[in-house]
């Protein structure tokens, strides 16, 4: 397998703050990467290097052989915990943005048989995440676990290499949690993504993930516990697991 | 006992509650009057609903023999129009720079500070050098009611817009859309019904600029007639003129509050859990 994304010796410092630090890592093609670690770790921040929202202060990341552009694009699919879908279009709209923003670069809007074309195409993915019954239903009326479908279609449809998830099923209840689990576990597969999934819950992180990243301090000084930043305290592959059900198989 | 504060007024009773003091006003209004003409016919302050709607006939329904039209609806013409000249002027420039500003931190950075300057001048006192540039026609006239509400205006859009999640602008982006895209897909929608709702907070100002700037100069307008008919004490004209001002001002503000709803309806659902 290749290597979708390669960071080399990766830094991020705020000033005296250093937030990561050393942080080498290789990502293959078609992986679903888990990364867990404590609050405050730096996994947003791990994740805002890898979408471009911000640049590292040393090192270098690479995706697919080439550098990284330094802010988000298409190539990069990402679902929020919160906010990740447009409250002011409804279901079908929402999937349908990012193929009117292709397809029409001054008025971002599609007419006639191209439009009912993207519509078709938006309709499939949406049916795909189990919205087909809620095409024209404003997100507001969505549960969160809906809204959590809609996002996943709406990135989904831009064919995206690589797809990050930021604690995207932190904010809903257990059982929408597990038919979530099902769902993304469904699409990957699918869709042969590649996967980067920030979570807390070690749980979901191995049950969901080929391979499970811990982010974490290697030192702390107690007097300047901004001394140290973060980088991976364990790399675990689950390259048996395909997929592995649950944290209990990994022992039997 | 319950709590005071639990206790809610059904839909009748709240209605019955609302009017209950304007009708308290306007009864002890027409019993102080008739008392105060009782013991002085020809009281002027108080004048009596019989004054009033015999002063209104001539304003309301008889033709000026010197205008060629009815005094009431000519002014009510020439205020509106000055308004709405004004409001759109206001409202259009707060959409451009209101969006830019709020989309992009370049321009925030150009244009933020100018434009918090220019909210904390008292408009009033720049009315003067409206006068002195722009002349006493129509045009000083509007440009007090834009200079009045354009500033806040654009304060409260962009900040609106600069509000809007980050998550939804890198969303946005990583599916392909480009600044101008987002400007427009993203950011505007979301901005229309926060104008509508700032315009109809503008109002109010925008009517006292309006009247300001009539009462000083004009010679037709709301303002001007009721500061023309206070020279001769004409409370019987004035008071049925303030009313009539309110009235617009309510229908103004209940028409746009009503549009906004039905424009923007995915704007005022309640989130669901």
């Amino acid at each position: 397998m290749t290597d979708i994304l390669a960071l080399r010796n990766v830094w991020v410092e705020y000033g005296d703050k250093i937030v990561l630090e050393k942080l080498d890592l290789s990502i293959d093609e078609g992986a679903f990467v888990s990364i867990v670690g404590p609050s405050g770790v730096g996994k947003s921040t791990f994740l805002r290097l890898i979408l471009g929202q911000e640049a590292p202060t040393r090192g270098t990341i690479a995706f697919d052989g080439d550098a990284l552009t330094p802010e988000p694009g298409r190539e990069r699919g990402v679902v929020f915990q919160r906010y990740s879908v447009f409250p002011h279009l409804n279901a079908l709209d929402n999937v349908l943005f990012g193929l009117e923003c292709r397809g029409a670069a001054v008025t971002a809007r599609l007419w006639a048989a191209r439009r009912r074309a993207a519509r078709d195409e938006a309709a499939a993915m949406l049916s795909q995440v189990g919205l087909a019954a809620a095409l024209d239903v404003f997100p507001a009326q969505l549960s969160g676990g809906m809204q959590q479908r809609l996002a996943i279609a709406q990135a989904l449809i831009m064919r995206p290499r690589i797809l990050l998830l930021d604690e995207p099923f932190g904010a809903l209840d257990p059982g929408v949690r597990l038919d979530m689990h099902g769902l993304i576990e469904g699409l990957w597969r699918a869709h042969g993504l590649t996967i980067l999934m920030v979570t807390h819950d070690i749980k979901e992180a191995f049950k969901l993930g080929t391979r499970v990243i811990a982010l974490d301090k290697r030192r702390r000084d107690p007097q300047a516990p901004d001394r140290y930043g973060s980088t991976v305290v364990y790399d675990f592959p689950l390259d048996e697991k395909q997929p592995i059900r649950s944290p209990a198989d990994l022992h039997g | 006992m319950r709590r005071l504060l639990n206790i809610r007024p059904a839909r009748g009773a709240r209605l019955a509650l609302g009017l209950a003091p304007l009708i308290a006003i306007a009864l002890v209004y027409v019993i102080a009057a008739s008392a105060w003409h009782a013991a002085n016919p020809n009281e002027k302050l108080l004048p009596t609903v019989g004054a009033m709607v015999r002063e209104m006939k001539v304003m309301a329904i008889d033709t000026d023999p010197q205008t060629g039209a009815i005094p009431l609806w000519r002014d009510t013409g020439a205020s509106l129009g000055r308004l709405g000249i004004g409001l759109a002027i206001a409202t259009s420039t707060t959409l451009v720079l209101g969006l830019a500003i709020g989309v992009l931190p370049l321009v925030r950075a150009g244009l933020g500070p100018l434009v918090g300057t220019i909210a904390v001048i008292p408009p009033i006192s720049v009315l003067p050098i409206l006068f002195i540039t722009l002349g006493l026609g129509e045009t000083a006239k509007i440009a007090l009611i834009v200079f009045g509400v354009t500033p806040f205006m654009i304060r409260d859009l962009s900040s609106h817009v600069g509000a809007i999640p980050e998550e939804q602008i890198v969303k946005a982006q990583t599916l392909g859309a480009s600044t101008w895209q987002i400007a427009l897909r993203v950011a505007l929608p979301q901005a229309l019904p926060r104008l509508i709702e700032c315009l109809r907070l503008s109002l109010g100002p925008a009517w006292v600029f309006l009247i300001s700037a009539e009462a000083i100069a004009s010679d037709v307008g709301l303002g001007y007639r009721i500061f023309l008919v206070r020279r001769y004490l004409a409370m019987d004209i004035i008071l049925p003129y303030v009313a009539w001002i309110a009235l617009l001002a309510v229908t103004l503000d209940l028409a746009l509050s009503t549009a906004n709803r039905r424009l923007f309806p995915w704007a005022h659902t309640a989130r669901a859990g």
